[in-house]
Order: structure tokens, then sequence, then C-alpha cells
């Protein structure tokens, strides 16, 4: 007990330097490109966030020199490098969007970027531009990888290179990993677990594939509505190099369903939802 | 300023905070005292926007927190310090607050500086720091924006004594200058060294509050003699409540009429004085006593 507190009357004499030089009349709000940038920095600066980026990009490298090293001569083109440097990129590309989201639960840092940003649906949606533009940037430093490897490796075999791939394919290779990293998102946004959206994800992914696949082949009917119902399998229309009407109808179809709905009811849950 | 108005919130069946009101006023530090459990991180974290409420509203310099433009810049919060993530760098959690408000670079030294963190401690992750170093940090970022009100919840767990002697140098400072201050604890002593005002709570509903001085006066004088039980006795005949304490007696009374009593009782005394802190400490027991967890000594240790 070593101060005795002051008296109210003290509390009448207005301060003579305020510690708010900031008054509320001139506090600009946060401009969404701050939140950008700020939410793209937070997906590299831990040593988990790094290593997860660098992977991808150490992966496609170790992904070409396989081709390289054990493709057959006659089968070096570059869509055997994209399709090669795809399948890492593909899975680790959405587990970077799903922990951008998960990790402000699972490591407690919500109670932080929700104070300073008390708007969530702004956090939510600079994580998901985040999300797709470090989707879009890894799919074009992944395809630059491919072309140089496609160059060495047809020099090394003595081939001619093969460029087999066009740009429009291209752009739908990318536009699938997009997708397949929304998937991601949507993962975190609706569980906000790191571990149950990685569970998820790969639930998702991999063994649910295998089952609609297992499915379509004893089930006449469903093989006939799977477009409609398997974003999956819609997906591989953006594997092949051409999509035709229909099949774009069936992506929009059972993307809404994976993708969209799952998606406003996980952002409408994290809007809502109480932050510990 | 602060203002808290009949604030609700229930988890099913359970009423966490009812009806809750106060007002932490401007360039005053208020105390929000209770045990653990009773309201006092829920009652912040609606207050911040964090958690919805069932009922009541909560204002912060006048605003809705949601509805300030940079809340940053007005309002430093500190909730949990241990709530960052482990494998960022101290100074990296600083640089995000400062890009993220919109300050300066140079800010992020200059807080680590007021906080005393050095550049070796600023560059390790924070995973391997210690409370202490955690809620030193945890302030910094709560006053990076150089705002007028502050929110701490258990600002104090984790300093050693002068830690949380450099805590209330700040604190006191920040409110002199025109600041608003409401900070928590579950601890008498740490918050009695601190704040101007308190504000107990305890089973989500405020059981007391006022200014330390007004409570301090509440808590009545301690006396001591040889001879209790006759002192005791001469005292209830006057009409004056009496509780033992340390070997003596609080008395519901001011020291003139205690000395009165014992003068006509022919009691000689020991030590005649105002209650101060033991009295107040009994108050949050006697207050906080049918809303504690348990009755087992430890709790009550804890707290003392």
């Amino acid at each position: 007990m070593t101060t005795i507190a002051s008296t109210p009357a003290d509390t009448g004499t207005p301060p003579a330097s305020s510690p708010a030089r900031v008054r509320a009349t001139d506090v600009a709000p946060i401009p969404f490109a701050r939140i950008v940038s700020v939410e793209l920095r937070k997906m590299f600066d831990t040593r988990s966030g790094f290593w997860l980026m660098g992977s991808i990009g150490i992966l496609s490298l170790l992904a070409t020199a396989a081709v390289i090293a054990f493709g057959a001569k006659d089968d070096l083109s570059y869509g055997a490098f994209a399709a090669a440097i795809g399948f890492p990129t593909a899975v680790l590309l959405p587990i970077v969007a799903l922990l951008s989201v998960t990790s402000e639960w699972s490591q407690r840092t919500g109670l932080t970027t929700f104070t300073l940003v008390a708007h969530r649906g702004r956090v939510i949606t600079a994580k998901a531009v985040c999300a797709i533009g470090v989707g879009v940037v890894s799919m074009v430093v992944a395809a630059g990888i491919g072309a140089l490897g496609n160059l060495v490796g047809s020099t090394i075999a003595g081939v001619d290179t093969v460029w087999d791939v066009t740009v429009a394919h291209l752009a739908l290779f990318i536009l699938a990993h997009v997708l397949g990293m929304m998937i991601g998102f949507m993962l975190g946004v609706l569980l906000r677990s790191s571990a149950a959206a990685i569970v998820g994800y790969f639930v998702y992914s991999f063994v649910l594939t295998g089952l609609t696949e297992l499915l379509a082949f004893h089930q006449q009917w469903f093989a006939e509505i799977r477009g409609w119902v398997d974003f999956n399998y819609a997906q591989g229309a953006l594997f092949e190099g051409s999509v035709t009407a229909g099949q774009w109808a069936e992506l929009g179809v059972s993307g809404l369903f994976w993708l969209v709905i799952p998606l406003a009811v996980g952002v409408g849950l994290v809007l809502r939802s109480e932050v510990k | 300023m602060i203002t808290i108005d009949g604030l609700t919130k229930r988890y099913g069946g359970f009423t966490a905070v009812d009806h809750v009101s106060f007002t932490a006023p401007a360039g005053r530090v208020t105390g929000f005292l209770g045990p653990n459990g009773a309201g006092k991180s829920t009652t912040m974290r609606i207050l911040v926007g964090l958690t919805p409420a069932s009922s009541g509203s909560a204002h912060v310099l006048g605003r809705r927190y949601g509805d300030l433009p940079n809340p940053g810049r007005e309002v430093g919060v500190l909730l949990d310090a241990s709530a960052q993530h482990g494998g960022r760098t101290g100074r990296e959690i600083l640089t995000i607050a400062q890009r993220t408000l919109g300050l300066p670079a140079a800010r992020v030294d200059e807080m680590l500086d007021l906080v005393s963190l050095t550049p070796q401690e600023a560059g390790r992750r924070v995973r391997h720091y210690s409370l202490g170093m955690r809620q030193r940090l945890g302030i910094a970022v709560a006053l990076i924006g150089d705002p007028a009100g502050l929110i701490l919840d258990e600002p104090a767990n984790g300093l050693d004594p002068a830690g949380i002697r450099w805590m209330r140098d700040l604190l006191r400072g920040h409110a002199e200058r025109g600041g608003t201050v409401l900070l928590s604890s579950h601890l008498l002593h740490e918050i009695e060294v601190i704040a101007d005002d308190l504000v107990v709570i305890g089973n989500g509903r405020i059981v007391a509050s006022g200014t330390k001085a007004e409570l301090l006066t509440t808590a009545g004088t301690l006396v001591r003699t040889r001879e209790v039980a006759v002192l005791s006795r001469a005292l209830a005949e006057s009409g004056v409540a009496t509780a033992p304490m340390d070997g003596g007696l609080r008395a519901e009374a001011d020291a003139e009429l205690v000395g009165r009593v014992a003068l006509a009782a022919g009691v000689p005394l020991l030590e005649l004085r105002a209650a101060e802190g033991a009295g107040l400490e009994e108050m949050f027991l006697e207050l906080t006593a049918d809303t504690q967890r348990d009755h087992s000594p430890t709790q009550i240790g804890a707290v003392a």
C-alpha cells in the first residue's frame, strides 16, 4: 500500500497534453490495400510459412530434375514438365491458403488481428486476395521453372524442344490450381482449426475422389450426373486444356455446392463467432 | 472514457456477465478486479468486439469499438500476451501492428525501447519468451498507435515486482496525460498498487465500485489490543460491528470513535489506524466469498 488515490476533484481539469495526439476525428480508416499487404507478410514471416512457400519452389525444381533424369527421351515435352510440377504445388498451395486463416484461431493471433482491424470481413477478404495472388504467382513461377527444365532437358537429351502447352491451356491450369487453393481457403474459414482443416482437405482431395471414382464405376446414374455434383471431377476438364460450355456449367454448379455455399456459411460463422 | 451499460452475456443457461455497468473515466486508472472466472475477460472481449453481447452496450471514447476507423490509433488492447504466433519474432509482431496502423517504421524501435526489450530479445522468436517478456511485448503492441484509451487484461501477470512498478509508472503517466486506462486483475495487491478507481466483479455481477480512497474508507479501522474480547464487546455495545483480523479487530467505524470506546472501556490499545489495504483485502474476499469457485485455504492464499 504505497499510494492513495487522488481525490475525484483532480479529474475535473482537462489534460494539458493528451497522449491521444491522434483524435477520433482525424484518424483515417485503414485502407484495404494495407490489410492485404500485412496479411501477405503474415503468410511468410514465420519459419513454417517461409518453408511451406520455399518447399513449393524446391519441389518444382526436384520435379523438373526428375523428369530430366528419369523421363523417356520421346516423352520430353513442356506438358510432361507442367504435369510433374503441378502435383506438388497442387497439394501444397491449398495448405498455404488454409493455414493463413486457421492460424488466427489455432495460434490465437486473431485476438490481435481482429482488434486492430475490427471488421473481420475485411481481414478474410484480404486473406482471400493474398491466397489467390500467391496461387497465381506460384503457378507462374512453377511454369517458368518447367519451361527452363524443358529447354535444358531437351538439350541434354539431344531432342527437339516440344512446346505442347498453349497459353490458354496454361491459364486453365492456373485456374484449376487457384480453385484448389480456394477449397483449402474455404475449409480454413469453415473449420477454423489447422488440424481439422488439413484433415478435411486431404479427405476431400484424396479419399473423396477415390470414393466417387468407385461410385461412378459401379453406378451408371452417378457416372451420368457426376460432373454436376463432383467438383474435383468437373475440374478435370481444366487440366485437359479445352473446356466445353457444358463443362463450364458443370464446373459452376458443382463449385456452387462445394465452394461457394460452404465458403458463405464459413464467412457467416467467422463474422458472428467469438474470438478467444 | 470507457462506458459499459447493462452488459449481459449468456452462454446457454449460464450468465457469464450479468448487467454489468461502469465507467472508466479519462485521466484515471480503473482497476477491474475479480476472482478467476468472474467475467472480467468476457466483459473486455465484448468491449473490443471480439465477443457479441447478449444485451447491453459498450462504448470506447464515445463510440462502439467496431465503429472506430482505425481502432489501434485510439484504443490500445492487450487481452492475452500469450496469444501470439510463437514462430514470429517480437520485432515482427510489432512490425505487423505498425504496418496495420500505418505508422512510421521508427515506431517499432521506440516501442521496444519503451518496454525495455533489447534488440537481441526482439530478434528472438516469441515461443522462447518468458511470460514477463510477452507482457512487455503486448504492452508495446497496445501502445504503438499512441492511443488515448488502454484496455489491458491481466497485464501484470508474470511481471516481477520491478516490472509491476514499471507498469504502474507507465499507466499512471498515461492517465495523467488525460488517457483512459482499464486494466483487470485477480490479484488485489497488484491492482491496488496501480489503480485509482476499482470495479469489483464476482460471478458476473459488479459487487463494488468507487475510488480506491472511498473503498479504503469503508474498510474501517484496525485496532490491536491484548484485551480483544473486552474491546469487541464494548464496541458491539456501541453498535460498531467488528471482525477479528491479524490478532486484533477490524471495526466498522472511524479511529476516533473506536478510541473513545476503548477509553471508556478502559482497554489499553497497542495500535489504532485505518485498516487500509488489509481491510480492502478482507472486503474483496467478503464480496467475492459467495462467488468463489471454492473456499479452500489455497484459493484464499492465492488471492491474498
